[in-house]
């Protein structure tokens, strides 16, 4: 008998215009001891698997077939009363967000010895004795101090490890992981993972592990299933359907996973169901101006870059404190050339290209760019030519794009500020550019709001390019994205790159991204500089033993699929 | 056509039409507003031209004919024989025009200073928000009388009862503006982290077409809301301020003045001259506050 066994579940969500089928007749199987992997794109319907066997649909979701059985019993049609001595009982969950899932008001004994109290039937001091046991178990070093303290004294991953000490509090034959990782560094990702690992193989326990990420799946997961638009479309052992897919989508989710170990042309093509049509970035370079370039010189010089955040305000500059969030950092990129930057969260990374696209004021070390000092933000003349020769792509194409405006306004807009075009030759270059981020004519009337992140996405770069700019700052481009619209994105990025000759400075958290496109990585930590080589040699032999450290951490995908197409 | 078509279509327009509430008190508000409107058109008579008063027909009850001239009227009668119904009509105009044009004073000043104060922040947005705070200590009834007291002493008597109505208009919108300005801020402060405001600054627009382009359009919609529920404020305050005498004078009386005056009838059994403008007074503030309320829900998306 399965611990868990999910039969023909569907779930729907009524509103005004239709009913829509958020999950559509899915089948899953969890046995002791077992992770069993959720993976989809956003939309697939694996989080409502997930909030569907707690009871937790929001309304108006409902269960609208099948069945969901528990150790033999069906609970999917429980009350709401029997499903809660359920819920965080026998089944317990673990969120995405580490920052959220704990109560701020409370310290940590008393969450966990709450609920300790009322799941099992223990004496409180008991009760006491097994919340220390378990924060010992999750890995938090010194629990006797820590039980006392409050979740923000705690760093992400350790609060993590919390929640996962809490959802073993009841001791649970079930426990739901719903992107237990995604809000965590590569390193505390893989410590967290290899927490849950232990412990399933320690208690048999059964977990499934809802995730987005490909590479999780494979370092993790015992089973996988893959669902596309709430319906599965493969299921089985996770080294045979990442190894062998048989499925078209799973094929093509899988060939679009950047890999660390290889550097490919351009991500493969296999399209399915998505939305990439063809389009030619010749006819841009057509009209592209042909930028003097000093050979040999850099095109960007960076030198002893520092910032520095306020911490505590004080009207007295002695009383003032300081965060240092970029300090004395130095580099160069060459023309054409596509430099990376990489780090974890809070690593500065971001601060660097603010600073060096002129949105934040440095408060140390220059930059220049084609030989012009333009972290001088006074020097009007020098910044009007350097707001045109640069531009920037953001992370989140949900917030880059004024939602007031329609998309032939956020396109033109660059145009007209730099009085580069007039008349009826805006119109024509706006067609133009939407035409070769491959969007139709008949985007330019729309709003944002009528467009998916990846279309959003491919709008911010039109408007990128209205400038004709010689420098593009990418800050985390594809990090919102799902992994098909990513390889479709970075594949433009490519194409861009190839036949203007841009120079693009790539900002990710993510290496195997770095590593499909970039010549050369620089690797930042705490806001300093570690290393700076080119691209190859960083991921076949790194010399800073921290970037030896992240390239060990980052999941594994050599036994993916690889269609033939790739090589 | 289309465009009308699309709107009748949107959530919006769905929500509202799914809400009795806000449809009755959209109809009550319509009402009471083309009332107010067209005043010469449905009133009876013009009851602040003397020519056609006549004295002849004061307190006369609501429904039941004078007894002197026959007449009859709707609402009764006031002492000096108007046509209550009518001096309703008359004294919304006066309400309404002070309401609405005392919430766009407000909202200027306010949506300006508020956008300035969360643009640009540290000194600038110190001293005026302090400047919202300490106002704010002061009920914004007592703002209102302090600055319609200093404008009644500054001007010459003979101009007084026609500035009347600008005096008020000018102390119920300075008194209105902190809310705006507190809203304003709040979401200029959430928009300009955002990454289009930025990718606005890359380009090298300036502080002025980012407030006016960017920022403004996205911050309209917490505005909208509250200039409803100010508008049923204003009217209220606009009422009070004429309740106690400092408001609308009686040659140009607003629905405020014709309850002033009412309530002196009351001990004495002539109800109506009370009963109706204070009616229409609840009926035109409560309407209009419900649709505001009604506005705040459908306009936020985590209510849904």
């Amino acid at each position: 008998m399965s611990l868990l066994e999910i039969t023909n579940l569907t779930v729907e969500f009524p509103t005004r215009r239709q009913v829509f089928k958020a999950v559509d007749g899915v089948h899953l199987t969890v046995e002791p001891g077992q992770i069993h992997g959720l993976v989809g794109e956003s939309g697939a319907g694996k989080s409502t698997v997930g909030a569907a066997v707690m009871g937790l649909l929001d309304p108006p979701g409902r269960i609208a077939g099948g069945e969901i059985e528990f150790k033999g019993e069906v609970i999917s049609g429980l009350n709401a009363e029997a499903m809660r001595g359920l819920r965080g009982q026998k089944i317990s969950m673990i969120f995405q967000d580490p920052l959220t899932s704990l109560n701020p008001l409370l310290t940590i004994r008393e969450q966990l010895v709450e609920t300790i109290e009322i799941n099992l039937d223990v004496s409180s001091s008991d009760a006491d004795k097994r919340a220390r046991d378990l924060l010992d178990r999750v890995g938090i070093p010194d629990p006797d101090t820590r039980l006392d303290q409050y979740p923000h004294q705690f760093s992400g991953g350790m609060r993590q490890r919390v929640v996962i000490a809490l959802a073993l509090c009841s001791e649970p034959d079930v426990i739901i992981a719903d992107e237990p990782t995604t809000a965590l560094d590569v390193a505390i990702q893989a410590q967290i993972l290899e927490l849950i690992r232990d412990l399933v193989d320690e208690r048999q326990v059964g977990v499934i592990l809802i995730t987005h990420d490909m590479g999780v799946i494979a370092d993790t997961t015992d089973r996988v299933t893959v669902m596309y638009r709430g319906a599965v479309v493969e299921t089985g052992e996770t080294a045979q359907i990442l190894g062998a897919p048989t499925h078209e989508y799973t094929k093509s989710l899988i060939a679009a996973v950047p890999r660390p170990h290889k550097k490919l042309h351009r991500f493969p093509r296999i399209n399915y169901g998505g939305d990439d049509p063809d389009f030619a970035i010749e006819d841009l370079a057509r009209n592209w101006p042909v930028y003097e370039m000093n050979a040999g010189e850099p095109l960007l010089k960076v030198r002893d870059l520092t910032k520095r955040f306020v911490q505590k305000r004080s009207l007295l500059p002695w009383g003032r404190e300081y965060f240092t969030a970029v300090d004395q950092v130095s580099f160069d990129i060459m023309p054409g050339e596509v430099l990376g930057l990489v780090g974890e969260s809070g690593s500065g990374k971001s601060t660097v290209a603010r600073v060096i696209a002129g949105l934040y004021k440095a408060d140390g070390g220059t930059v220049e760019f084609d030989g012009d000092l333009v972290s001088d933000l006074k020097n009007k003349e020098v910044q009007r030519a350097y707001r045109q020769e640069i531009q920037m792509i953001f992370q989140d194409p949900y917030s880059s794009l004024n939602p007031r405006m329609r998309v032939d306004q956020i396109v033109a807009e660059p145009i007209r500020h730099h009085k580069l075009l007039t008349g009826s030759e805006i119109p024509n270059r706006v067609a133009e550019l939407l035409d070769q981020v491959g969007l139709g004519a008949e985007a330019r009337l729309k709003y944002p709001h009528e467009f998916s992140g990846g279309q959003r996405q491919r709008i911010a770069i039109a408007r990128a390019l209205a400038t004709q700019p010689r420098f593009l700052i990418c800050d985390e481009p594809t990090s919102a994205l799902d992994v098909s619209i990513q390889a479709q994105i970075l594949n433009i990025l490519k194409d861009l790159q190839d036949h203007l000759g841009l120079t693009i400075l790539f900002i990710s958290h993510a290496l195997p991204v770095v590593r499909q496109m970039c010549d050369r990585v620089a690797v930042m930590r705490r806001g300093g500089l570690v290393e700076v080589t080119d691209s190859e040699t960083l991921f076949t032999a790194p010399t800073h033993e921290y970037t030896q450290e992240l390239l060990r951490l980052t999941p594994k995908t050599e036994n993916l699929y690889e269609p033939e197409s790739a090589a | 056509m289309n465009g009308l078509r699309r709107f009748w279509d949107s959530d919006f327009a769905w929500d509202f039409r799914h809400t009795p509430v806000a449809v009755v008190s959209f109809v009550v508000a319509l009402i009471l507003v083309l009332a107010a409107l067209f005043a010469p058109l449905v009133a009876t008579m013009n009851p602040f031209e003397p020519v056609n008063l006549n004295l002849m027909n004061g307190f006369t009850a609501p429904g039941t004919p004078n007894a002197f001239t026959g007449e009859s009227f709707l609402m009764g009668t006031d002492d000096q024989g108007r046509d209550v119904y009518s001096t309703i009509l008359y004294g919304m105009r006066i309400s309404l025009f002070v309401g609405f044009a005392a919430v766009t004073l407000g909202l200027l000043i306010g949506v300006t200073l508020g956008l300035i104060a969360g643009y640009f922040g540290g000194w600038t947005d110190a001293i005026i928000m302090r400047i919202a705070d300490v106002q704010l200590t002061f009920p914004s009834i007592l703002v209102a009388m302090l600055i319609f007291g200093v404008a009644k002493g500054v001007t010459p008597v003979e101009y007084r009862d026609q500035l009347a109505i600008w005096v008020l208009i000018l102390s119920i919108g300075l008194s209105d503006w902190v809310q705006f300005a507190r809203v304003v801020r709040g979401a200029t402060l959430v928009e300009k982290q955002k990454e289009y405001v930025q990718a606005a600054r890359l380009i090298g627009r300036g502080a002025l077409p980012i407030l006016a382009r960017h920022i403004l359009p996205n911050v309209l919609s917490p505005v909208l809301v509250i200039a409803t529920i100010s508008l049923a404020l204003a009217i209220i305050a606009e009422a009070t301020l004429s309740f106690l005498g400092v408001g609308a004078p009686s040659t140009q009386p607003s629905l405020g003045t014709l309850i002033r005056i009412g309530q002196s009838f009351l001990f004495s059994g002539e109800w109506w001259i009370l009963f109706f403008p204070s009616v229409t007074l609840l009926a035109l503030a409560l309407s209009v506050n419900l649709l505001g309320d009604w506005l705040r829900d459908a306009l936020n998306p985590k209510l849904k």
